[in-house]
């Protein structure tokens, strides 16, 4: 084991057990609404670990990950609403008095199983998201195009659910803060902090099915997917199979990821599929540093903080914190952060800086155990 | 007869809204590859200028010349968006070429910067900015070649930026001294009113052809024109296709690919402002109205196929006509007695929000058929 | 293309100053003190200031500091022998609904307010309705909507359908220039104007009249060429159009429907519920003479106390801003506040709700009172757009009119109605 590599090992070792001594300490020291906000931006590292996947390892940026997202919070609000609708006139959630609706639309039938949301909440998403994904790799379409038919895609279902008041209330969403789960007000305190602990739990497990996968010889296919297509085909390999797999799976941790959000938030509306969220989802990997899991977790996390204290505070500069952020991270670190110090960057500045002497090896040839080579 | 008539002048009316917003994404797109998320803002930053152009024009001096002021407000937002876009592509862009998704991220972050900024800063220190800019920019070109090549060459570029900073702050002066709406930021959107001239509507076989609509097909048939000429008669366009077709050999020729560059970017951005003006006439002008095209134009690029001016126009009118077919529930009236379960998904389907659902869902199957477009672009660019 | 880092790094630095200078722009917010007050009460103030609300939603909290300025200055709230200072917390809920939550869960349960001025669109509101009865808390809401709702932790200042919409299509039926003629309705595509063409086509049925079309446009389109091919075809002889579209979407369509001849010469006339004096400087006086518009306050009501409001108004925000209903509710409901804490004599929200009922308040548009269902009783106006950007206004009626919570026209809420007061009512009761 090399010096360099060894430092690594410490630091991402560092980095999780601060993030997990903040995680089981996080209850007792942030006030209610701080934990809170927190269980949320853990719920959306479980999408960033998606888009992390699909644009870090495989090179697909999509602009439509909101649709799957949204997709898992309306599984969940839908099943919430029914289960505590029974005070409500004909038995169904309250909002249908509204548009004059007295019978259920069919679809609703199935979510008064919770097994059966349970199941929908990762595999509606996954199959919408893999089905899609089959349709658009097939003709081997990919780059720009790609990215432009998942934003399109993004319209299409924002429209669809903003459209439908009476199958789905529209652009109101769907309220979960008031409905009952287990007997209890699923906005209430306790239920809260029972979310939050999920949460964490499930963040932690999402994190080790991604690093599963791309250590496994799936993952190494699709970093040569991402790094040169053509090639991995004249292998005999055929890249459609494994881009819609990992699409597919990208769309599932989406849908667990909106599910968690909804019950936290309280709400599921159609805002989660304007485009700027999906974007946003993308900027928090890119920060944060894509191709590097960790990176995605505490890019989700770190930026939707700043954004709450500074929206707080300033509310009409966030958009030029956000954008300049961007400029920054894509002309200057295009690994994002994580990437960045992986890659010695603190170093090559403090060498710029003339603080640090420059390497004077090749530390790839190092890292493999060769003799050192003199410039 | 009529009916058709008034179908095809909706379509074309709804189409030359979007190929004109669409036509300098199309260059930018086609010819150079950059993906633009902040084309949207370009066009608002045409829309603003026409604001700020109508509010000058109703000043007592200029007051005779009201009726005009649209169509001076049609170059103005053609040079302002240009220089706002050249900017983008000196500081931002040019460090991108090569990586579309990458460009793709930082556009979206400048279309962001751009909506907040027409928020927060008044219009006049707006229009300074640009002034200063223009000038600043204008001078490398048009100062006599041998005095840039002197040694004091940075002095004098000092020397007219200097100068260009003085004029803008003056300009910006003058507006919120005489025109006290521009001297105060606002997040509230403006109104653009069209002269008398160009408000009612033509009455022809009893349909009402609104003349703003006339207008603005008017508007898009010359862009479209002067586009064509321009890359296939001028030198300069003639320039920008060899780049597009080999760069590294136009370069070894001796053109500059540099200049190309940002010749192409900045004529794509000015075809922006000018949609910004069609765009103001029809609607209110805020941060947001460019955002609200963006999606579509980037569909009609790809209906059309990248790269092919006739496929971005044919896409424009087609999905016109389908918004018109569709979302005005046309086809019930063309076929009265269809089939009832025909007429229900028709129904369904016939408001205007749902039409833009079936009308993306019809592209994107489109696609399936033929993923590179109506017109794909032959040769190697397609493996890009 | 290959960069050096010092030159990466620049670019970089650069655009996070250029973002940093440009953020420096904002300033904060002002109290204007109150010389009496030993003590300070702060009240949290949620609009949207970024986003397509904005435009709105920023001019709200323009009156509601004007409101709590006016308060101080006349010597705070006193309570319990001693005077309250009010200060406040303004939060952005950025155009987006989940947001208008969030910050509502940050000033309930980080900042403690005792109550929360917010919302504009019925969406946030339904939004925000779940946060503030799981937490017990109090939301002030100032918009005319769509009723249907009546809840014991939002205090509704604006018009229900009966204070608005319901005389307005009555008006048009049988007294405007279009009397008998058929109704077409146009809306943006999200609740109010849904719920509220549901009553009005129950109320044209009631009427004898006939609803030939109904069309709504999704929110941050500007395209409606569609709805006017529509309009055309269902009403080739003119009639009424009854206008729910939002914000700039109004622009469009006036400016657009002039052009084909949908004009009051033709014979059709549009009667808009969202279209205020704001929305008329806005638009431009010319797109809109002739039609009409229907709210409890007209800046045109020629008494001492809407003439007040208004020029205290310019004064604070500049010679060229109007003020219109929505701003004239969320000015009540600051008063109104206040005026229940003194009555209640302590901040706590359940003394304080119980207090608010029964209320009285001298509002510009005329005297008001809080009714048992948490809404006001105000006056009814009907007005005619005139050119110069104002309303005519053609009728009011004599007093104030008692809100309905539930609608009497829809056949799932006729016969029902809401009453706070009486616990064994609540909600929603039969009457």
């Amino acid at each position: 084991m090399n010096k360099i590599t060894k430092n690594k090992r410490w630091l991402s070792f560092l980095i999780w057990v601060l993030i997990i001594a903040f995680i089981i300490s996080a209850p007792s020291i942030l006030p209610v609404f701080r934990l809170n906000l927190l269980g949320r931006y853990l719920s959306l590292a479980i999408v960033a670990l998606g888009v992390d996947l699909i644009w870090g390892y495989t090179g697909l940026l999509s602009l439509g990950q909101g649709i799957f997202f949204a997709l898992g919070g309306y599984c969940s609000a839908m099943y919430l609403q029914l289960n505590s609708s029974q005070d409500f006139p004909n038995n169904i959630p309250e909002f249908f008095g509204l548009y004059g609706v007295t019978k259920l639309p069919f679809f609703w039938e199935p979510f008064k199983s919770p097994i059966f949301t349970l199941i929908a909440i990762w595999l509606i998403p996954a199959l919408i998201s893999a089905f899609l994904g089959f349709l658009v790799f097939r003709n081997r379409i990919k780059g720009v195009y790609f990215s432009i038919l998942t934003q399109a895609a993004l319209l299409v279902f924002f429209n669809f659910f903003n459209g439908q008041q009476k199958l789905i209330n529209g652009t109101n969403g769907l309220k979960t803060d008031v409905t009952q789960l287990f007997g209890q007000m699923v906005g209430s305190d306790s239920m809260q902090r029972l979310f939050f602990w999920l949460t964490a739990i499930i963040v932690i497990m999402a994190w080790f099915f991604s690093r599963w996968i791309v250590r496994e010889r799936f993952g190494n296919v699709l970093i040569g997917i991402r790094d040169d297509e053509p090639r991995v085909r004249f292998m005999g390999y055929n890249p459609t199979y494994f881009k819609t797999i990992v699409f597919g799976i990208a769309g599932a941790l989406a849908g667990i990821s909106g599910a968690l959000y909804t019950v936290q938030s309280g709400i599921v509306s159609p805002q989660f599929m304007t485009v700027p969220f999906s974007i946003e989802m993308v900027i928090w990997v890119a920060v944060g540093g894509r191709g590097t899991l960790l990176g995605a977790i505490l890019g989700a996390v770190i930026i939707n903080y700043a954004k709450s204290l500074v929206s707080e505070a300033l509310p009409a500069s966030w958009m030029f914190i956000q954008g300049g952020l961007f400029i920054f991270v894509v002309t200057t670190l295009p690994e994002g952060f994580l990437g960045w110090i992986q890659s010695d960057g603190p170093r090559n500045i403090m060498v710029r800086l003339g603080l640090r002497r420059p390497l004077s090896t090749y530390p790839s040839l190092e890292a493999d155990g060769k003799e050192e080579v003199k410039p | 007869m009529q009916l058709i008539l008034e179908s095809l002048f909706n379509g074309a009316a709804i189409g030359s809204v979007l190929l004109i917003a669409a036509l300098g994404l199309a260059i930018v797109f086609g010819l150079m590859g950059v993906i633009n998320l902040a084309h949207g803002e370009l066009m608002m930053i045409g829309a603003y200028s026409t604001y700020v152009t109508q509010l000058v024009f109703r000043l007592p001096a200029l007051k005779f010349f009201y009726s005009t002021y649209v169509i001076v407000a049609l170059a103005i937002a053609f040079v302002v968006s240009a220089v706002v876009g050249i900017l983008l592509e000196k500081t931002i862009i040019r460090r991108l070429y090569g990586s579309p998704l990458e460009t793709l991220l930082a556009t979206w972050g400048v279309s962001l910067i751009l909506q907040q900024f027409v928020r927060s800063v008044p219009l006049a220190y707006a229009s300074g900015l640009i002034v200063t800019l223009l000038i600043g920019l204008l001078s490398s070109f048009f100062l006599p070649e041998n005095i840039l090549k002197y040694k004091h060459k940075k002095f004098v570029k000092l020397i007219t930026w200097i100068i260009s900073i003085f004029s803008g702050l003056l300009i910006a002066n003058c507006l919120s001294s005489t025109i006290s709406k521009l001297g105060r930021a606002s997040a509230r959107n403006v109104d653009v009113t069209a002269p008398s001239w160009m408000r009612g509507g033509v009455e022809f076989i009893g349909i009402t052809f609104p003349i703003t609509r006339i207008v603005i097909i008017v508007i898009t048939i010359i862009s479209i024109i002067g586009v064509t000429y321009f890359l296939n008669k001028s030198v300069w366009g003639m320039r920008i296709r060899a780049v597009t077709q080999n760069r590294s050999m136009s370069d070894c020729l001796g053109i500059s690919t540099e200049k190309v560059d940002v010749l192409t970017f900045g004529i794509g951005s000015g075809l922006a402002g000018i949609a910004g003006v069609a765009v103001s006439l029809l609607g209110s002008v805020g941060p947001n109205v460019g955002s609200n095209y963006i999606v579509g134009c980037f569909m009609v690029v790809v209906l059309g196929g990248v790269g092919n001016l006739l496929g971005t126009i044919i896409a424009s009118f087609a999905i016109g006509i389908m918004t018109d077919l569709i979302g005005a529930g046309r086809l019930l009236t063309v076929w009265p007695d269809m089939p009832d379960s025909l007429s229900t998904i028709i129904d369904f389907f016939a408001t205007t929000s749902m039409a833009r659902v079936l009308i993306f869902a019809l592209i994107v199957i489109f696609l399936q058929f033929r993923p590179t477009g109506l017109f794909p672009q032959k040769g190697r660019m397609v493996e890009g | 293309m290959k960069m050096s880092i010092t030159k990466r790094l620049f670019a970089g630095l650069g655009s996070i100053a250029i973002g940093a200078s440009l953020t420096a722009c904002d300033g904060g917010n002002t109290s204007s003190g109150c010389e009496d007050c030993t003590e300070s009460v702060t009240v949290g103030i949620l609009h949207s200031l970024s986003g397509t609300m904005a435009i709105s939603e920023s001019t709200l909290v323009d009156t509601e500091k004007m409101a709590i300025e006016e308060i101080n200055a006349a010597g705070g709230i006193s309570v319990g022998g001693k005077n309250y200072e009010i200060q406040y917390i303004v939060e952005d809920g950025a155009s987006d609904w989940p947001t208008f939550a969030e910050k509502s869960k940050k000033l309930i349960d980080q900042d403690k307010v005792p109550v929360v001025f917010g919302g504009w669109t019925s969406a946030s509101r339904k939004a925000m309705l779940p946060v503030y009865e799981s937490k017990d808390a109090f939301l002030y809401y100032p918009i005319q909507y769509e009723a249907q709702e009546c809840s014991n932790n939002i205090f509704y200042t604006g018009a229900t359908p009966n204070q608005q919409s319901e005389p307005a299509t009555e008006f048009m039926f049988k007294r405007s220039p279009a009397a008998g003629k058929p109704f077409f309705l146009v809306g943006s595509d999200y609740v109010f104007p849904r719920t509220s063409n549901t009553i009005t086509k129950e109320q044209v049925k009631a009427l004898g009249g006939s609803v030939v079309g109904e069309d709504y446009l999704p929110l941050g389109n500007t395209e409606v060429a569609p709805i006017i091919s529509k309009i055309k075809k269902a009403l080739p002889d003119g009639g009424v159009i009854i206008n729910t579209l939002n914000g700039d979407q109004n622009v469009a369509f006036f400016k657009q429907i002039q052009d084909v001849g949908i004009t009051p010469k033709n014979g059709y006339y549009v009667m808009s519920y969202s279209i205020a004096e704001e929305e008329i400087s806005t638009i431009g006086p010319e797109f809109l003479t002739g039609h009409y518009g229907a709210w409890n306050y007209m800046m045109s009501i020629n008494t001492p106390a809407s003439k007040r409001f208004a020029n205290n108004f310019k004064k604070r925000w500049g010679s060229d801003r109007v003020v219109a209903d929505p701003q004239e509710s969320a000015y009540n409901m600051v008063y109104l506040w206040k005026a229940a804490v003194e009555k209640a004599g302590t901040f706590d929200d359940n003394e304080v709700r119980k207090a608010l009922v029964g209320v009285k308040f001298d509002a510009p548009q005329g005297p008001v009172e809080v009714m048992a269902n948490h809404h006001l009783s105000q006056t009814v106006r009907i007005g005619q757009i005139t050119s110069n950007g104002q309303f005519k206004i053609l009728e009011s009626t004599n007093g104030p009119v008692s809100p309905q919570a539930w609608n009497q026209f829809e056949p799932s809420s006729k016969g029902y109605a809401c009453d706070w007061t009486d616990s064994r009512k609540g909600e929603r009761y039969r009457l």
